[in-house]
């Protein structure tokens, strides 16, 4: 525990990589096996489920600090984190804190006591909490809170982690993180084997990192001649690979996630496909030759139970575009080229679900661009572009797959509620909530948390303490006055939301000093938009 | 005897303002920081070392006063006399004494030790009017000693690159200056705006760290260099090739805030009262009625009147953004 606190510190205190690697590959080198693996389960963006509810933390913390619940809340007004502001709370004196027993190692501490905890009872709970604050730093606190509660984050990216511990192993980082893919579980032993020499890779489920494609911020001309790029519709799915091996099959998402439950309906895309094999495509809910919106599919994972009726109304397709293993074969070395013309035969005519991400066939930029224009009409975000020659690669590296999307919805709406973010902007209203007309009143349509500068936020923040109209908790109603141009991606009926309308991925383009609350646009134009959107889809099913 | 008027806290019986932010006929000064001894009162009282640094602001030709610790001296109804604060050098206590009883007002101060002032004299009072800059339960500060050998072995660490450290010019430069001179004798490199105030500092007897100013140094890797956080970002910054950069103040307990400002590393070290502190003066001061100003005021009112200590708010309430300069 102490040891990854001191490594939290020291990758909290530098903006470096290169320093962040070095004071993580310090950690695998000096931690033992069963710490290091568990180290790397959060260095990697892996999560605990949440033990204990932030408020009850809260309790506790109070309890122990002998302070009032409103005072806790006003201390939590000016941190911005629950777990930093427990830990800040029941921070005792340092000299206090030497006289105290070691803090457990990282493993024996998750494993010999917080997992226990899950079928514990709400004191048997707090009598651990409680005696476990009694070996702990003030750093380790704030981690051991951020550990209960689920929430444990640390700030360096998946990548930077691997390449510490590839570094540390000796290892290329591919194969490191082909090693870390899926249902990978923290243990001495398992720590041990993602460092082993040699690449004899035994887990007959593990999919193969995702090539991330990078959006295309220039002119596709920017990209030479036209021949040497694959084009596609940029499909509005979800990402995953299906990885076919041993008898089993098994659909991974980008974020790793075992989904293969999930589309029962695709089972027969499975069935008919070969040993050996591993694809890369997007699912989607597919009808009538068409897809369709992202909300039907996002409606579907929504639900608990997959009912037939939600089966009917999302069916689910998979279209193929890429393949990484065939005939128990790695191909990603092969160029786009030579695995375009493996996939082709593999997927062809094997299932009503299973489709094969066409090749967009006009001859110039010029011509592309023109479809272009038609994507949203036909339910598709814009175009891939993919050269021809390139390997498949691991992450996000520029140059070979390009995403070329269509410009995004655009929208004036009015800021009414903010409330502070969370992290580097703890103490910045941050998180806003924004508003349009209907019928004379501003309802809430979107909240944004990114697009403004530094500045900007610094500036926003002091006018919002300013100018709030009212409090509830930490949420502040401020006098409808700034309007903000948004983007966003998608837009949809909904019954979730009070305005019936949800958009997707909002984010803040501009703040339009220029523009007037009353300039703000209205409930009436988003549904119009929504209406043009959806008669595309419809006209073609 | 001490209310709220426009010009800031004002005592009626001796008909004088108490750090006024507006022009007054006569200012009585806690403390030389800028937004408690300001320019443009008729005539000021503070202590001989207050003055000594206020020079410097206010012109040879402003009115000062002075009177040293436990000087008593009648001034209207009243009497009044200064007590060290323990927030910097020259910081004083303002004990009045007439027929509202006696009362005591803080102003700034911390209860740790600081090898630069002389330390906060706690005085049995019938009303203490307390600063609440960190009046709030997660403001706790480890010994100073502890946090100058963090920063010791920052510099010492960053030996191919210069240590930045960015603190208040005044006071809190010359207080990191002084608890390092117990470390080391190296000599750290300071600002044009750290040194005057370093050498009032000197002169009063404090031993403060050998300072040389950054002038005609070519190189500045493995150097210690303090500057005002005004410098940040200035083109004077340009001469420092490859360096770190850290801030020195309460506020950094918070990871927040040294998250959002983009410094290297944040040294929590301050010269107001943190919570036990605030707290433990109260006890001892013996006070039957608390008035609480600057910072968190509100919430400490209320957790005393909860706790059953007679309170209330008098003065400024809202927080600075950075109290360690004030």
């Amino acid at each position: 525990m102490r040891r990854f606190a001191q490594l939290y510190d020291a990758l909290d205190a530098t903006t470096s990589t290169n320093a962040k690697v070095a004071a993580m590959q310090a950690y695998f080198a000096d931690a033992p096996p069963a710490d290091s693996a568990w180290g790397l389960f959060f260095l990697t963006g892996r999560r605990l489920k949440r033990l204990i509810a932030p408020r009850l933390l809260a309790v506790w913390g109070c309890e122990r600090a002998q302070v009032p619940g409103w005072m806790a809340e006003e201390c939590f007004s000016l941190v911005g984190d629950l777990a930093e502001t427990v830990a800040l709370m029941i921070d005792t004196a340092r000299a206090e804190r030497r006289a105290r027993a070691e803090p457990p190692s990282l493993s024996s501490l998750i494993e010999g006591t917080l997992l226990p905890l899950r079928d514990a009872s709400e004191d048997e709970k707090r009598g651990a909490v409680m005696a476990l604050w009694d070996s702990l730093e003030r750093r380790e606190m704030y981690l051991l809170a951020k550990l209960l509660t689920g929430e444990m984050r640390v700030g360096v990216s998946e990548t930077l982690a691997i390449r510490a511990l590839a570094q540390h192993a000796g290892l290329p980082p591919a194969t490191v993180a082909h090693r870390l893919m899926g249902a990978w579980e923290p243990s001495a032993e398992s720590f041990a084997a993602l460092i082993r020499a040699g690449a004899s890779d035994a887990d007959v489920s593990r999919p193969y990192p995702f090539f991330l494609a990078s959006p295309l911020e220039e002119e596709p001309e920017s990209l030479g001649d036209r021949v040497s790029w694959l084009a596609e519709w940029k499909w509005d799915g979800i990402r995953a690979q299906i990885v076919r091996r041993s008898g089993g099959a098994y659909l991974w998402s980008r974020g790793e996630e075992l989904i293969t439950d999930r589309f029962p309906d695709l089972s027969g895309v499975w069935a008919a496909l070969p040993e050996g094999t591993v694809l890369d495509g997007e699912v989607l809910a597919f009808e009538g030759g068409a897809p369709m919106p992202f909300s039907v599919l996002q409606r579907r994972i929504g639900r608990q139970k997959l009912t037939e009726r939600i089966l009917a109304e999302a069916p689910a397709a998979f279209m193929a575009y890429d393949v990484l293993e065939h005939e128990g074969r790695d191909l990603r070395e092969l160029s786009l080229r030579e695995r375009r013309a493996i996939l082709q035969p593999l997927v062809a005519e094997r299932s009503q679900r299973l489709g094969l991400s066409a090749s967009i066939d006009a001859p110039s930029w010029e011509e592309l661009r023109a479809l272009r224009r038609g994507s949203r009409e036909r339910g598709v975000e814009g175009l891939m572009l993919k050269r021809w020659d390139s390997p498949y690669r691991v992450g996000r590296p520029r140059g070979d797959w390009w995403k070329w999307k269509i410009d995004p919805y655009s929208i004036d709406a009015v800021l009414v509620y903010a409330q502070p973010g969370h992290g580097r902007r703890a103490t910045l209203m941050t998180d806003l909530t924004f508003a349009v007309w209907s019928e004379g009143e501003l309802v809430p349509v979107a909240k944004a948390y990114s697009g403004l500068t530094d500045e900007e936020i610094d500036e926003l923040d002091r006018w919002i303490r300013q100018n709030t109209l009212e409090r509830f908790g930490p949420v502040r109603a401020v006098k409808p006055v700034h309007v903000f141009e948004l983007h966003f991606e998608a837009i949809a009926e909904s019954t979730r939301h009070k305005s019936g309308i949800a958009v997707r991925f909002p984010r803040i383009a501009r703040w339009r000093t220029d523009k007037k609350p009353e300039e703000a646009d209205t409930i009436e134009s988003l549904k119009a938009l929504i209406r043009s959107s959806a008669r595309g889809a419809r006209d073609r099913g | 005897m001490i209310v709220d008027s426009p010009q800031g806290l004002f005592c009626p019986g001796g008909a004088f303002h108490l750090d006024p932010f507006g022009p007054a006929q006569r200012a009585v000064i806690t403390h030389a920081h800028g937004d408690h001894a300001r320019a443009g009162n008729a005539s000021y009282l503070c202590t001989p070392h207050t003055a000594a640094l206020l020079r410097r602001r206010l012109g040879e030709a402003a009115i000062v006063e002075t009177m040293e610790y436990g000087e008593r001296r009648r001034i209207g109804d009243v009497v009044v006399s200064f007590h060290p604060a323990g927030h910097m050098l020259g910081s004083a206590q303002v004990r009045t004494e007439g027929a509202d009883g006696v009362w005591v007002l803080s102003g700034d101060y911390k209860r740790e030790a600081d090898p630069t002032c002389a330390p906060f004299e706690p005085l049995k009072c019938d009303v203490f009017v307390t600063e609440a800059s960190y009046a709030l339960p997660i403001f706790r500060w480890d010994p100073p000693t502890d946090v100058a050998r963090e920063i010791a072995a920052w510099w010492l660490s960053n030996s191919r690159k210069a240590s930045l450290l960015f603190c208040y010019a005044l006071g809190k430069a010359q207080r990191l200056l002084g608890e390092l001179a117990a470390l080391t004798d190296r000599p750290a490199f300071v600002h044009g705006a750290v040194e005057p105030f370093a050498a009032v500092y000197r002169a009063a007897g404090v031993r403060l760290l050998p300072t040389r100013l950054i002038e005609d140094q070519r190189s500045f890797a493995g150097e210690l260099i303090l500057a005002p956080i005004t410098a940040r970002g200035t083109p004077w910054m340009k001469r420092f090739r490859a360096f770190e950069s850290a801030f020195a103040s309460g506020l950094l307990r918070i990871r927040g805030t040294r998250r959002r400002r983009g410094f290297d590393r944040g040294f929590v070290i301050s010269d107001h009262a943190d919570w036990p502190g605030v707290l433990r003066t109260i006890r001892e001061t013996g006070a039957q009625r608390v008035l609480a100003t600057h910072g968190h005021r509100d919430a400490l009112v209320r957790w005393l009147r909860e706790a059953g200590v007679e309170a209330a708010p008098i003065g400024v309430a809202a927080p600075p953004l950075d109290p360690e300069g004030t």
